[in-house]
């Protein structure tokens, strides 16, 4: 198992090389571009996250975003997710650099090894930005009634939570 | 914009509940400190994410989604029983889904929005049809197989192995996309269009 794991990532980079030479593709210069892309993108969320990150450390500070974990932690407990998730699993759905900036908030706070960090990174890593999607796909062709989209992605969201925190607990004990 | 609402929701909660609790000083600095830390941040994950778009190009340009969307055909078709013979739709589907799976965000959404021009042929009154519920389900469960920028915060703070985390993450997206798929199927049954 560890051994799979250690080779993804350096395999990954491997295979790109040489799938792109069998296919002819100028492979360095592809990875100088996407490497600048990946530049791009991060100076691009820069902004928003100084803007997020801000009001995050200000709530966290206020002792709103511990109230907010008292509140839910009996619902969420009941799901097996760490209550102190709770702040993530409202924005995620709803934006993705908030969800970045409230998620590497408790990574950073609970250290990335954690339950929490880690429950926050896999829940993180197996989630999108729900209703940003929603809006993007009906909105491009036109839909007004969206009939069980809705309720049915949040279904899958709320599985992933509660797969993520179980499998975090289960992994890496 | 949502945000608009829920940043400055955000600022006059912690202020309120900063004065009421006492914590007001607190909450003063971390205005500081988050700005701060943002940028920090954006430093630490900056090398692994450009080093994974990086990555991800040669195989974009080898066109492996190309390769890759011919796999999951034969599943797509169930999910999409009214569109399964229209192949411009089932093309964009599969493509779709191969670009998620790699992580190639920028050219997953235009090839679901192609999809989604497709099966839209089939509503009427902007009333969404089950297919068209499925494809915007299964968009809004990720797939993504290396969650990169996840695993550039967990070794911006500091740790041995960021990608460790991949069998949970493969593991919650595989029950998420799975839920999606079962309670569409379900509430279709219950919410008919008409």
């Amino acid at each position: 198992m560890n051994l799979i794991m250690s080779l993804t990532v350096p395999a990954i980079i491997a295979l790109a090389a040489v799938y792109g030479l069998y296919r002819r593709v100028d492979v360095f210069d592809a990875l100088k571009t996407g490497a600048f892309d990946g530049l791009k993108i991060t100076a691009k969320i820069m902004p928003t996250l100084v803007v997020l990150l801000t009001a995050v450390y200000m709530l966290r500070a206020s002792g709103a975003l511990d109230a907010l974990t008292a509140l839910f932690a009996p619902a969420l407990r009941l799901f097996g997710i760490p209550p102190e998730t709770a702040s993530l699993i409202f924005i995620r759905p709803i934006s993705g650099s908030g969800a970045l900036a409230v998620g590497s908030e408790l990574i950073t706070k609970n250290g990335a090894d954690s339950l929490i960090g880690r429950t926050a990174a896999v829940m993180l890593g197996s989630s999108e930005t729900t209703f940003y999607v929603i809006a993007v796909y009906f909105g491009a062709v036109g839909i007004k009634k969206t009939r069980y989209a809705v309720p049915s992605a949040l279904v899958a969201d709320l599985a992933g939570y509660i797969a993520a925190s179980w499998a975090v607990r289960l992994f890496y004990k | 914009m949502a945000l608009n609402l829920v940043w400055t929701g955000m600022i006059i909660v912690s202020i309120v509940y900063g004065l009421l609790s006492g914590s007001i000083e607190a909450v003063g600095s971390a205005a500081v400190q988050g700005a701060a830390e943002a940028v920090k941040l954006c430093i630490g994950i900056c090398g692994v994410t450009s080093l994974w778009t990086g990555v991800m190009e040669p195989l974009s340009r080898a066109g492996v989604t190309a390769q890759l969307k011919n796999a999951f055909l034969p599943i797509l078709k169930r999910l999409f029983p009214r569109s399964k013979n229209n192949a411009a739709a089932m093309e964009a589907v599969s493509a779709n889904v191969a670009a998620n799976l790699l992580g190639l965000g920028n050219a997953a959404t235009p090839l679901g929005i192609q999809a989604a021009t497709e099966m839209a042929r089939l509503s009427r009154d902007g009333v969404a049809t089950d297919d068209l519920c499925m494809l915007v389900v299964i968009n809004s469960a990720s797939i993504q197989l290396i969650p990169a920028t996840v695993a550039a915060v967990r070794a911006a703070a500091g740790v041995e192995n960021p990608f460790d985390i991949l069998p949970a993450v493969w593991l919650a997206s595989a029950v998420s996309v799975l839920a999606g798929i079962l309670s569409a199927k379900v509430m279709a049954r219950i919410w008919r269009a008409r």
